[in-house]
């Protein structure tokens, strides 16, 4: 074991979760390791404002996710970001990683937090359109579709939210759902409903999108008939949940049928020393604050771990 | 205003400025907004490993942007941010949204490579 590369725990992913038990790990004395594959902040850095902090009146995903970072690297702890991992061993008393740039390190406890991405559609023609009339963000690309008609898919509290911004840009929105109710709350769904420029397709999905240099068109399957349509398009946003980044924890800890990590309360999972928090985690609601007290939990309770574990090991060696 | 550790280009005579004096340059022009804030990551990221790419940034709704809005090679994009590579002052790849690392690392491997002098 190269001690330079070897750490107490080890944190992977730098979403609000991630970077709160980096920040107590750190701040306890805890030599502590957090690698993340995207950029520091996860989804938090997609909301544009978050009000419902509490303690801070407004912030942006941003600044929050900037702030938190400082006060991570402040107390000590090391932060990679944008790498991947390509090993990765999880039972046992002396866990690792290994990099895509080659680099192995070892920790006494991991704590898992890779969050989650947008569920895409995996339809034909939906990477090649991508910025080209396929959107996965109403406030990035509104504008772009200004007095063109659009298509929004989902029938969340996001698509319906997102349906309605989009009127202010767009001079008809249609809101694509594979089934014949929302799953959002009734305000949302009142308020498309209500909405003169806002119109339906229930029971349908996309199932593939055309063009030449930008998004034209769309095959529209409806569900209950099994029969195809194409509709012209200048636009499609797609709201259609999350999906947790835990694909590569298959086979290695128990995940339940949605690919979630099952945790006990103090966020340990099936394994000693491994634990989890943030949105990757089976839990009912997924928030900012609901991530940071996850990664607290797992944070103190790693050390905890961590703690034991050095203790046994002096003992043993004393013996 | 761009809250990025990249370089930033205000205006139309910074961005020629940018491109004719270094021979491989990528511009990422976008808001402080989901899809951009990655992409921003990823150069920093990779401004350390590509020493011979001058990295930069610009803001999407300065109206000098034009230099970048305007140009044939981001026709039919709907999607900030848009990141275009430059070598020789010349545009060689333009992509639309965001992007990953690896796909950011294939253009500059494939399109902005180091010049060997024979």
């Amino acid at each position: 074991m190269n001690t330079n590369n070897h750490y107490d725990v080890i944190v992977i992913g730098a979403g609000p979760a991630g970077l709160t038990a980096g920040i107590y790990l750190s701040r306890a004395r805890l030599k502590t390791l957090i690698v993340n594959e995207g950029t520091v902040g996860g989804q938090m850095i997609l909301t544009h404002e978050i009000a419902n902090y509490p303690g801070v009146e407004s912030i942006s995903g941003y600044q929050l996710s900037s702030i938190m970072k400082k006060q991570a690297t402040t107390f000590g702890c090391d932060i990679k970001a944008n790498t991947s991992i390509t090993k990765l061993k999880l039972q046992g008393d002396t866990k690792s990683i290994t990099l895509d740039d080659g680099m192995s390190y070892t920790s006494n406890a991991i704590i898992l937090s890779p969050g989650g991405r947008s569920r895409t559609l995996h339809v034909f023609g939906e990477s090649k359109f991508k910025g080209r009339g396929i959107s996965y963000c109403a406030t990035c690309d509104g504008d772009f579709f200004t007095d063109k008609e659009i298509m929004v898919v989902g029938g969340g509290n996001s698509a319906l939210e997102e349906a309605v911004s989009l009127t202010k840009y767009a001079s008809k929105v249609t809101i694509i759902h594979q089934f014949d109710h929302f799953q959002a709350f009734d305000h949302a769904i009142e308020e498309a409903r209500q909405h003169p420029k806002i119109n339906f397709i229930m029971n349908s999905s996309i199932t593939a999108f055309y063009g030449k240099e930008k998004l034209e068109s769309v095959d529209i399957r409806d569900l209950k008939n099994d029969t195809i349509t194409n509709f012209k398009t200048d636009g499609v946003f797609i709201f259609i949940g999350y999906v947790p980044n835990t694909e590569f924890l298959k086979g290695k800890i128990v995940l339940n049928e949605w690919n979630e990590i099952v945790v006990n309360p103090d966020m340990n999972t099936d394994l000693r020393g491994v634990y989890a928090a943030g949105d990757s985690v089976a839990k009912r609601y997924r928030q900012i604050t609901t991530a940071i007290a996850d990664g607290t939990i797992a944070a103190l309770a790693a050390s905890d771990y961590v703690h034991q574990l050095k203790t046994r090991n002096k003992q043993l060696i004393a013996n | 205003m761009l809250y990025t550790n990249l370089k930033h280009i205000e205006n139309a005579a910074d961005h020629a400025k940018a491109i004719s004096q270094n021979e491989n340059v990528m511009v990422i022009c976008g808001r402080m907004g989901p899809m951009c804030i990655p992409v921003y990551g990823i150069a920093e990221e990779l401004e350390k490993d590509y020493e011979h790419v001058k990295f930069f940034d610009m803001e999407f709704d300065n109206p000098e942007s034009h230099v970048i809005r305007d140009i044939p090679e981001v026709r039919g994009f709907m999607g900030i941010p848009f990141t275009i590579y430059y070598k020789n002052g010349k545009v060689v790849k333009a992509t639309s949204s965001i992007q990953t690392k690896q796909q950011v690392k294939t253009i500059l491997d494939e399109y902005l490579t180091v010049s060997v002098n024979a």
